[in-house]
This record gives structure tokens, C-alpha cells and sequence, in this order.
């Protein structure tokens, strides 16, 4: 991991408001990471912290209000040209938490997966259902099941329906929105195995968006913790699942449901209380508190979080 | 651990008629539930987990009835029932419940106060001034501060752990001797996940109830079980205690189920999974009804349905590998490394 890394994804103060005037929500409050080429970048947070507003805001979905999203060189908030809109659409793809929800229950699978191919260059009757057939194969589907509805899959498959409608649009960076947590624990792994399949093969780079810690520390090289708009702590998984800093971040990984009855019945609950911060003068800023390991604090917390790391 | 079982069910058959097809959800199963005990009930969904305690209450939908069996419960079988008047005297006054959704389990439109304050007026006889000081001690109990404020708000001014709290208040109201959670934590965040699994603990002690979680989290189980039973397709295929079932599982089923656990998988290798899917209830599941998904099944597990085997006194699998003649199958590596190092847990 220590040769030069190639930046992807790099997102810098970013801001992401919601509603007018006196309604005002600043739902993404200066974020900012980097997301490398081919990794797999976890966003963890509680309902409402702001994780998928991330999200969609990399995808163009929710206007950003400040900040910069920057792909590969370019900047592709706010304002940008058709082309590169169209890039942009076509080289990111998103994966939705709900199969049930997200694809359509009117439309054949072969349209639904085939549909982000309309929208470029028009390929012929053939081309287009030859690619659908590569895609669904790719997933662990059967081509036959181009010409059936949602309805008819199970919950797993349809994961793979929505996997295959992504990659269909060979994309480079993945955004897969809590993508598991409506499965089974059986069908789950499944479909861990096969993004990670997906992303050997193809050197993808996912941003991984859940709540579940344990299946994150699976899968992601890296983790950021989200809390209330604000990015407490980014880390490599191991390291901030063996020194996490940031008070939030201890009470999640603390909170985390264990398969293991020796450790579960005997764990110390950590609580988070936001007001133990006192940021009226000494104001708080995303620091590097070690190498690649980041966290929001102030002056006095940064020395204490050192002298953490020193133990 | 000689107790006396509070709830006993025997043999029960559930079945569905959907679009004129029978759908067999709950296949002969046995259980007893001893007082003052927490059984958590494991399985995916479509296993019938949830079938299965909505018999005890009388709750399945109108196309389910219990085909065949008997639920003991003092000294009356409930499978006997037909009215709801003989139900309402089971349902929240003996047997209460906690769904997975607290955003759908409250009524809009009343303040939580007099939501529980009408659990009370019907199960307690309690009534005027002293239902009300009731709900309030109850309101502290669950956790709820400034009780006296919080009585005159509606549901949509509490937060989904606050409701959920609420919603165990309006069960703790009725007294019951059973509660049954199903579910009781999916819908929330893991921090106050914890919160609410402790305050469920804590209630149990101080009204001492006998619980029973349903749930498909293994963790959550870890957490709050004396005794897991462990259910697939409509039967219960190993029950046993907490520590026997994570630590020495014999059914292929359990092994599966947690060899899929991520915090036991090796990063970068492939994670275990179970290929293929769950029977189909609507034919008749012949032999183990694993056996189609299980790599090493034995030839008679697609033929004949195994009988339990007891390992110990309370703990018992349905599978032919514990049978004498059986060859020996070591559990995958996943299971023993659970039992010898445990997960890695933090710090």
C-alpha cells in the first residue's frame, strides 16, 4: 500500500444544505477525503449523519453548496458542460440499499439493466442485448432471466440485477449505498463476494456507505465515521479498529453487536456526549493526527489523542 | 436447571392456503419456554420465525391456521381458542409483544401518555390519577426523562429509540409474563441498538418476565440469549444454550449460518456462502430440509427427516450426523476458530 497512490475521488470542504432561508439544514458540513484508485472507501454513520447525502452529492443527485468534488483531475460539482456530465454519469455508478425498491417493477430486466446505455451513443438491437447478457452473466445470472420482472427474483438476485445494471456502464468508481442491509445474512455474503470478485477483476474503486461496522471492516481498506454532517475520523480499517480517537467513533465500535456470547455479555457500552466538546474558542479542524490518520478535533483534543497514540 | 416450562408447545403444524395452494410454514415443532428464561429464536427470513410465536397470541393472518399440535399455557391449550374474547385474555395481559417497526406500532393521533395509560386501564384495572402516576413510573423505567412532558407529545415528536422505548412501556404496561420481541432492534441505529437490548434486560429483572427475540442478527443473540434455537425452513433444527450453539454447533445449518458471519471471514478471501435457496414450503420438504444446500450432505439426509439428537441435556440438533453410524464431519474452520479464539471484538 506504500507506493505513490493514485488519486480518484477527492472531495474538499464540502457542503451540502438543504431547504431556504429560516428551514436551513446544512445536512454535509466541510467534508473532505480522498478516495485512492481501486480501494474500497467505507463511510459509516448513523441514520441522518449525512452518509448517503455524500453520496448522491458525488453523483450529482443533491447540488453541492461549497466545496469541491474533484474526478480524475476535473471538477464535476456545480456547474460543469454536458460532456463532461455525461462522463461523469456514465463512469459512476451507484448501487441502492433496496432491491426491492430501486428497480423498476414494470420494466423487463433487460431494460433495467440496459437502460444507462440509452442515454450515450445508440447501439444497435443486438449490441445492446448481447452487453445485457454479459452483464447479467457477470453477476451469476442466467441471460434467460433478461425477459422476466423484479418480481419474479429473490431478494439476492435482484442485489445482482442492481450490480448489473451498474456495471453494464463500465464504470470506474462504484457507490454502493448500503447495499447489503435489506439481505439475509446467508445472501449477504454472496454479495460481498461477488463486489469483491468485481472489483479484482475490473480494479474498481467502491465508496462503501452503511452503519454496519463489522461488514465494513470485512470489505473496506479504509473507513470514514460520519456524525451529524461532520467526518469525526478516517483511518485504514485496522487502525482505527485497534486506536480510535474521535469519543463517537469509540461509542460505535464499542456499540457493535458481537457473534460471540464470551465478549457480547461482558462489553462495556461507551456513550457519546456531544457537549464534552468545548469548541467555543479553541476551534475545531480536520487534522492529521498520524500518517493517513485523520480527525476532527481542536487544539487541547489533538494533544490528548497523541498522547493516546503514544500508549 | 430443573424449571417448570411456562409455555409448552407441542408438534405444531402451521399452514397457509395462498391462491388455493397450501403453504406448510411451521413443520411439527416442540418447544418449551421455562419461566423467567431469554430464547432467542435465529433464523432467515421466510424461516417462520415470526409464524411461530404469532400462533401463541392468536395472530396469524385470517388464510394460516394451526393444522395440527398444541400450545400449553397454564394449563389451557390455545390452539384450542376460536373467539377473540378468549384471546384478549392471553394477549397483552399474559403474552405481550414488541414489533421490529416502532415508526407503524403507534397510534398518530394520541399522546403517548394516554396510549399507555390505556394499556394500564385494561390490564391493571388502574384508573384516573393512579393509571397516570403509573404510566409515568412506567415512562421512567423505559428510560424516558421528564416524564410528565414527554406523557402529552405525540409519537412523531420522539426519536425511533424513544418510540421503541415507548413501545416497550405500553407492553411492560400489561404485566405480561411473556414478551416476545421480534425483531426489536433492526430498524435502529447500533448505538442505541445496545441501549434498547439493556433496557430490555434490565426490564426483565425488575418484572421478571420470560423473553423471546426473534431476530436474523447473530450478534443481537450473543447478547441477550440463555438459549437459541435455531430455525430453517418451518422447523426448529437445533436448540440448545447460548455458549453450545456458538461454540459447538452440530447442525450444517448453523455451521453455515455463522461461517457467513463477516467478522469471522479473512479479509480478501471470498467469504463463506450458503449457495441456493430456501425449500419451497408449498411442496412437501422430503429428508433434511438443508440437504439440497448442504455440500457434504448424506445420502439419507434426502431421504429420511432426522430425528433430534440430544448433545447434552439441553442441548439437541436435528441432524443425521449426529447419529451413531454417521461418518464424522469436522465443522468448517470459521466454527472451531469462533469457538477457540472467539470474533475480534476493538481495542
Amino acid at each position: 500500500m506504500n507506493e505513490k497512490r493514485e488519486i480518484l475521488l477527492s472531495v474538499k470542504n464540502m457542503d451540502v444544505c438543504f431547504g431556504k432561508r429560516r428551514n436551513r439544514f446544512k445536512a454535509v458540513n466541510n467534508v473532505s477525503f480522498d478516495i485512492y484508485k481501486g480501494e474500497t472507501f467505507g463511510l459509516v454513520g448513523e441514520s441522518g449523519s449525512g452518509k448517503t447525502t455524500i453520496g448522491r452529492a458525488i453523483i450529482r443527485i443533491n447540488p453541492t453548496t461549497a466545496g469541491d468534488v474533484i474526478f480524475k483531475g476535473e471538477k464535476i460539482n456545480g456547474k460543469i458542460s454536458k460532456e463532461l456530465d455525461r462522463k461523469v454519469t456514465r463512469q459512476i455508478q451507484m448501487i441502492f440499499q433496496d432491491p426491492m425498491a430501486s428497480l423498476n417493477e414494470r420494466a423487463k430486466v433487460d431494460y433495467i439493466v440496459s437502460e444507462g446505455l440509452y442515454s450515450g451513443a445508440r447501439l444497435s438491437d443486438a449490441e445492446r442485448k448481447a452487453k445485457v447478457e454479459k452483464a447479467l452473466m457477470e453477476v451469476g445470472l442466467l441471460p434467460e432471466f433478461a425477459s422476466r420482472f423484479p418480481h419474479e427474483f429473490s431478494g439476492g438476485q435482484r442485489q445482482r440485477i442492481g450490480v448489473a445494471r451498474a456495471l453494464i456502464m463500465q464504470p470506474e468508481f462504484i457507490i454502493a449505498d448500503e447495499p447489503i442491509s435489506a439481505l439475509d445474512v446467508s445472501i449477504r455474503a454472496q454479495v460481498l463476494n461477488l463486489l469483491s470478485e468485481l472489483q479484482k477483476e475490473r480494479g474498481l474503486t467502491y465508496l462503501f456507505i452503511s452503519h454496519d461496522l463489522s461488514v465494513m471492516r470485512f470489505i473496506c481498506d479504509r473507513i470514514a465515521v460520519i456524525h451529524k454532517g461532520v467526518l469525526v475520523e478516517l483511518a485504514e480499517t485496522e487502525k482505527l479498529f485497534a486506536h480510535p480517537l474521535h469519543p463517537y467513533t469509540r461509542a460505535l465500535l464499542s456499540a457493535i453487536p458481537l457473534p460471540d456470547p464470551a465478549r457480547e455479555k461482558n462489553k462495556v457500552l461507551e456513550v457519546y456526549d456531544p457537549t464534552r466538546h468545548n469548541y467555543s474558542i479553541d476551534k475545531p479542524e480536520w487534522v492529521e493526527v498520524e500518517e493517513d490518520h485523520m480527525v476532527w478535533a481542536n487544539g487541547a483534543e489533538l494533544a490528548e489523542y497523541r498522547e493516546m497514540l503514544k500508549k | 436447571m430443573e424449571r417448570a416450562p411456562i409455555l409448552q408447545v407441542k408438534d405444531l403444524d402451521v399452514k397457509f392456503n395462498l391462491r388455493g395452494r397450501q403453504l406448510h410454514a411451521i413443520r411439527g415443532v416442540s418447544l418449551n419456554l421455562y419461566k423467567g428464561e431469554s430464547l432467542a429464536i435465529v433464523g432467515e427470513s421466510g424461516s417462520g420465525k415470526s409464524v411461530f410465536v404469532k400462533t401463541f397470541m392468536g395472530l396469524l393472518d385470517s388464510n394460516g391456521w394451526v393444522d395440527n399440535g398444541h400450545i400449553l399455557y397454564n394449563g389451557e391449550d390455545l390452539v384450542s381458542y376460536t373467539t377473540e374474547r378468549q384471546w384478549l385474555q392471553v394477549r397483552g395481559r399474559e403474552i405481550a409483544m414488541v414489533l421490529q417497526d416502532p415508526m407503524t406500532s403507534l397510534n398518530p393521533l394520541k399522546t403517548i401518555g394516554a396510549q399507555i395509560i390505556e394499556a394500564i386501564e385494561l390490564h391493571q384495572d388502574l384508573h384516573g390519577e393512579k393509571a397516570r402516576q403509573e404510566m409515568l413510573s412506567i415512562l421512567t423505567d423505559v428510560g424516558i426523562t421528564e416524564p410528565e412532558r414527554r406523557a402529552k407529545q405525540y409519537p412523531h415528536e420522539f426519536s425511533g429509540g424513544m418510540r421503541q422505548r415507548v413501545v416497550i412501556a405500553i407492553a411492560v404496561a400489561c404485566r405480561p409474563q411473556i414478551l416476545i420481541c421480534d425483531e426489536p432492534t433492526t430498524a435502529l441505529d447500533v448505538t442505541i441498538q445496545a441501549q434498547i437490548l439493556k433496557l430490555i434486560r434490565n426490564l426483565k429483572e425488575k418484572y421478571e418476565l420470560t423473553t423471546i427475540y426473534i431476530t436474523h442478527d447473530l450478534g443481537v443473540v450473543a447478547n441477550v440469549a440463555d438459549r437459541i434455537a435455531v430455525m430453517y425452513a418451518g422447523d426448529i433444527v437445533e436448540i440448545g444454550l447460548c455458549e453450545e450453539v456458538f461454540y459447538d454447533p452440530k447442525h450444517p445449518y448453523t455451521w453455515a449460518l455463522l461461517s457467513s458471519l463477516p467478522q469471522l471471514g479473512v479479509k480478501g478471501e471470498p467469504l463463506y456462502s450458503i449457495h441456493g435457496t430456501p425449500p419451497n414450503l408449498f411442496y412437501e420438504v422430503k429428508g433434511d430440509a438443508f440437504a439440497p444446500r448442504n455440500p457434504q450432505a448424506l445420502k439419507i439426509d434426502f431421504e429420511k427427516r432426522p430425528p433430534y439428537f440430544e448433545v447434552s441435556l439441553t442441548h439437541k440438533a436435528r441432524t443425521w450426523l449426529l447419529d451413531p453410524r454417521a461418518p464424522k464431519i469436522d465443522p468448517p474452520e470459521a466454527v472451531r476458530k469462533l469457538a477457540t479464539e472467539g470474533v475480534k471484538g476493538y481495542e
